[in-house]
């Protein structure tokens, strides 16, 4: 048994303390601009932890540069403030040489799809187990207010006074393209449905993606009120649930229904459709993931929010170990007097 | 006929083809034999970077050398004196290494119009002046090799494949060497195709009795063994010494070894290598990019591992911000840099040693990080177990520079007893009582190793500046200044743990010429070339080169000149100027080749 090892062994079987929100919250001030989404991200993270069963010491927080990326200041775990763009990179070194901790990843829109745009497409494509929060607040907080890759065509900024000509990422569908399998969206002001997503996302075994719509209010107030605000998001969000028909608006008066491969607002008022002729979510079902993260394309449709996708397949660092075990048990452990001999030598008398 | 048999003390010789003839292979056959023979020796694969450049081409040759003999062997050569010439193009290259008199065996098969065309040979040069230089032997060796094949029913394309094992039964032939090392490694790589093992062998028979057979070889040759110091020895290259060094310093270390890394030109095969020995634990990451190689690595040392990257000039400029990363958490972590051509993507499968500044200096800001670099292939073992004694023990990134020539180079190889080498202590802080991320070891300066999963000492690192002692994220002007000396004093410090300098030759004299890196052996060869003509010439070859060895300085003024000779335009010799202020003089190739000590003496010659 080597060092680490050891270390791992005799803190097993411990027993894990009920903890509460408070006591995943570190002594660091917290540094956010007064208003900003970020703080519920926190809250709701905090207040998911202690149901986890996972021992405080076993839990590390990976981030990049950003405003986001501040994040694991403020959890009383480990944790790890990166460099701009690598935190998938490092997460996946860690949790690859260390399978025994649990580890995630807080990032934004600039440091992961931007500068980090590749770590983050391998990590979901390798699968590793690692569960990624996504803050998406559509422009560079922290170097103070550019576009950034998910920022509409046209935004005007301080780099883009007469409008940005650049398109931008869906990073749902993104998530979804690298092969990630656990997608999922949530939004800053709704802490239950939030909540609920992280928990699902914690339950998952493999890369576990979350995007969440976050609002900045110095920078990029109210880009998604619409989906956040009392007045407007329930005739805006459609929340998907696990076999459920998809119904949405504040009278539960509408449904998605597929058209061809084109989905559909329809009345459920107007005695022409009920709830049977709408699409049922299955979030095991990748063909539908797609079509549901194509949906934020398309103004004229409600934004979806829920978990997407969750499928098992195997996952990078559990693979890496057992391959290792066979490789020990076929050959057996590594000589290294053994190493050193092996092959064609000779004796110099 | 009775052949005479001749006796030589060194001889090199030099296979050269097209890129598809096999003559790596071949190379390192006859290295391998010559190794069991009790030879010194050193070896030069000199290949293109396209894997399969178009047949016949001159940019399509590949080559391979080999100098061994019965003395003391640093260098491939400097010339050769038997060139194995598989087509008009490989002689066409390859002639200008050859010495007068030298011996050409060519393929007279691979001489025909297309490739003399290809060459740039308006007409054969086997029949036409080669002779009066040279010793020019003919042979017709696809046209044998197919004879050897007749009755087995081979497509063109497998004998074609085959015709390198006639080349090299010949040579075993003409410099006395036993074919059956060869035989045994045919049987094992081609174990699953019996068809193979037969062809292969019978062609390799067939050469060697060619050889005995034929008129137009009268004189054989014969090598005796080197005197090398007692003991079990193998054939190693610096790239397998690379990768066994770090995973004896795992074993040494009691920590896991990780490799995170992306493939590149000439580091590849220390990722082949560590993949091959996972029974030994080692997690081998080929990652998205360089980024990753070197960010996945840091990540696995938060973790607990022996954490290695490994790379090449390019890979190294793009590693740049994570090695700034892993000195700022004062994590251990291993970058090997196997130097090549550059700049940019450059020579890609040549040797250059230009990367020292970058290695050094070639970071934001104040960023110091330990330097040290392999002399040899062999060498690449000790240095890589240096690297990790020193990231481990000084909680930092340490780069180990090697270059494409140790890298591929083979030489015999003392076998280390594991008893022998030191024990690596790594020690990881459990206890929370006081426990500060930043406190300071008071002797190495080096921060503790506080691993995730050990209760009580949760914390959080990252890139940004450090309040001393409780590591918290700090902005003030003292702490910064104070931080930014303290990272220096801890890698400045390291002088106090690393061998002295020790001079080849005397202490003092009229010229000490000061090398580093692969130039090791060219270096040691030109200057007791000169000390046996009694000039006043030492040798002082640096491995560490951040810090210095404490006695550098000393040495130095003990000279009357210094020079220092490099496959750069002039790095090291900076470092040395400003650093001891010597007016040392400065020795510069970079052919994408390692030094001839030919050249190197000329130089010498010069000064004193
Ligand atoms: S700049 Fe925007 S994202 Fe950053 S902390 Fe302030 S409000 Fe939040």
């Amino acid at each position: 048994m080597n060092l680490v090892q050891e270390i791992i062994a005799e803190n097993k079987n411990q027993a894990v303390p009920k903890y509460t929100a408070k006591d995943f919250s570190s002594d660091q001030d917290v540094r956010w601009c007064p208003g900003c989404g970020d703080y519920s991200i926190l809250a709701q993270v905090q207040r998911v932890m202690p149901e986890l069963g996972i021992p405080k010491h076993n839990l590390v927080f990976i981030s990049g540069i950003g405003c986001s990326s501040r994040f694991p200041y403020y959890m009383d775990t480990y944790g790890f403030h990166g460099i701009h763009g690598r935190a998938p990179a490092i997460a996946t070194g860690l949790k690859v040489a260390r399978p025994d901790l649990t580890v995630w990843v807080a990032t934004g829109d600039g440091d992961g799809l931007s500068i980090g745009g590749n770590h983050l497409i391998h990590v979901c494509r390798r699968n590793v187990d690692l569960k990624i929060l996504l803050f998406n607040n559509q422009i560079y907080g922290l170097t103070k207010g550019q576009y950034s890759p998910t920022s509409e065509y046209g935004k005007v900024t301080k780099s883009t006074p007469f409008g940005s000509v650049d398109s931008p990422f869906n990073p749902t569908l993104l998530a979804l393209g690298a092969e990630s399998s656990f997608v999922a969206r949530t939004l800053d002001r709704d802490p239950k449905h939030m909540q609920y997503v992280i928990r699902r996302a914690a339950e998952h075994k493999g890369t576990a993606f979350i995007e969440i719509y976050q609002n900045c209010n110095v920078f990029n107030d109210g880009a998604f009120f619409t989906f956040t605000e009392k007045e407007s998001k329930d005739e805006n969000v459609l929340f998907l649930e696990h076999g459920k028909p998809m119904v949405f608006g504040k009278q539960k008066d509408k449904g998605i229904k597929l058209e061809g491969f084109t989905p559909t607002v329809v009345s459920l008022t107007d005695g022409k459709y009920s709830v049977n002729d709408l699409m049922v979510h299955n979030e095991k079902d990748t063909m539908l993931s797609f079509i549901l993260a194509r949906m934020s394309s398309f103004p004229n449709l409600p934004r979806p929010v829920g978990v997407f996708y969750q499928m098992q397949r195997p996952i990078y660092d559990v693979e890496m170990e057992r391959q290792l075990q066979l490789i020990r048990e076929k050959k057996g452990v590594g000589n290294l007097e053994t190493l050193l001999n092996h092959g064609e030598t000779w004796i110099i008398q | 006929m009775a052949k005479v048999l001749e006796n030589l003390d060194e001889v090199t010789i030099r296979f050269a083809g097209d890129s598809g003839d096999g003559m790596q292979l071949t190379g390192t056959q006859f290295t391998s034999t010559t190794a069991l023979m009790g030879n010194d020796l050193s070896t030069l694969p000199d290949y293109p970077a396209e894997i399969r450049a178009p047949a016949g081409t001159l940019f399509g040759v590949s080559g391979f050398q080999i100098h061994f003999g019965s003395t003391e062997i640093n260098t491939p050569g400097d010339t050769c004196d038997v060139l194995v010439a598989m087509n008009p193009a490989a002689l066409k290259v390859n002639l200008r290494s050859l010495r007068d008199g030298g011996i050409i065996i060519a393929n007279t098969d691979g001489f025909d119009a297309k490739n003399l065309k290809l060459a740039g040979y308006d007409k054969n040069p086997l029949e036409n002046g080669l002779t009066e230089q040279f010793q020019v032997f003919p042979v017709a060796i696809t046209k044998l090799t197919d004879l050897a094949l007749a009755d087995m029913n081979l497509s063109t394309k497998l004998v074609e494949r085959s015709k390198n094992f006639f080349a090299l039964g010949m040579m075993y032939w003409m410099f006395s060497r036993p074919i059956e090392p060869t035989e045994r490694w045919i049987d094992d790589k081609f174990k699953k195709s019996p068809e193979l093992i037969e062809a292969n062998k019978r062609v390799l028979k067939a050469g060697y009795a060619f050889g005995e057979t034929t008129e137009i070889f009268a004189v054989r040759y014969e090598v005796k063994p080197a005197s090398l110091q007692p003991g079990k020895y193998r054939s190693i290259t610096g790239n397998e010494a690379v990768a066994w060094g770090l995973i004896a310093a795992s074993v040494k270390s009691g920590l896991e070894l990780f490799l995170g890394t992306y493939p590149i030109t000439p580091a590849s095969d220390i990722l082949h290598e560590l993949s091959k020995h996972k029974n030994f634990n080692i997690k081998t990451f080929q990652a998205e990019d360089e980024i990753a190689g070197v960010t996945s690595a840091i990540g696995a040392s938060y973790g607990g591992a022996l954490a290695v990257t490994t790379t090449s000039g390019p890979g190294m400029a793009l590693k740049t911000e994570g090695i700034g990363l892993a000195l700022m958490l004062e994590l251990p972590l291993i970058i090997v840099d196997v130097q090549r051509g550059g700049p940019s993507t450059g020579l890609p499968t040549k040797t250059e040693q230009a990367d020292l500044l970058q290695a050094v200096y070639g970071r934001n800001s104040e960023a110091p990080v330990p330097v040290i670099a392999a002399s040899t292939p062999a060498d690449c073992f000790n240095m890589a177990f240096e690297a990790a004694r020193i990231a481990i023990k000084y909680m930092t990134p340490v780069i180990l520079l090697t270059d494409g020539y140790l890298a591929n180079g083979a030489e015999p190889w003392l076998i280390p007893q594991v008893s022998s080498l030191p024990n690596i202590c790594p020690t990881f802080v459990t206890n929370p009582e006081g426990f500060q991320p930043y406190s300071r070891d008071e002797k190495t300066l080096s921060r503790p190793w506080a691993i995730p999963g050990t209760p009580g000492l949760e914390h959080r690192i990252g890139g940004l500046e450090k309040q001393h002692i409780t590591g918290n994220v700090n902005y003030e002007p003292e702490n910064h200044e104070f931080m930014v000396k303290m990272r220096q004093n801890k890698v400045d410090g390291i002088a106090d743990d690393i061998p002295l300098a020790t001079v080849e030759g005397d202490e003092k004299g009229d010229l000490l010429v000061v090398g580093w890196g692969g130039t090791y052996g060219a270096i040691r060869t030109a200057v007791e070339a000169k000390r046996r003509e009694g000039k006043s010439v030492s040798h002082l070859h640096i491995k560490h080169l951040n810090p210095f060895p404490k006695n550098l300085g000393e040495i130095l003024y003990n000279f009357k000149n210094v020079l220092v000779a490099e496959i750069n335009l002039g790095q090291l010799v900076k470092m040395i100027r400003s650093k001891y202020l010597v007016p040392a003089l400065s020795y510069n190739r970079v052919l994408g080749l390692p030094f001839k000590a030919s050249d190197l003496e000329q130089e010498i010659d010069k000064i004193v």
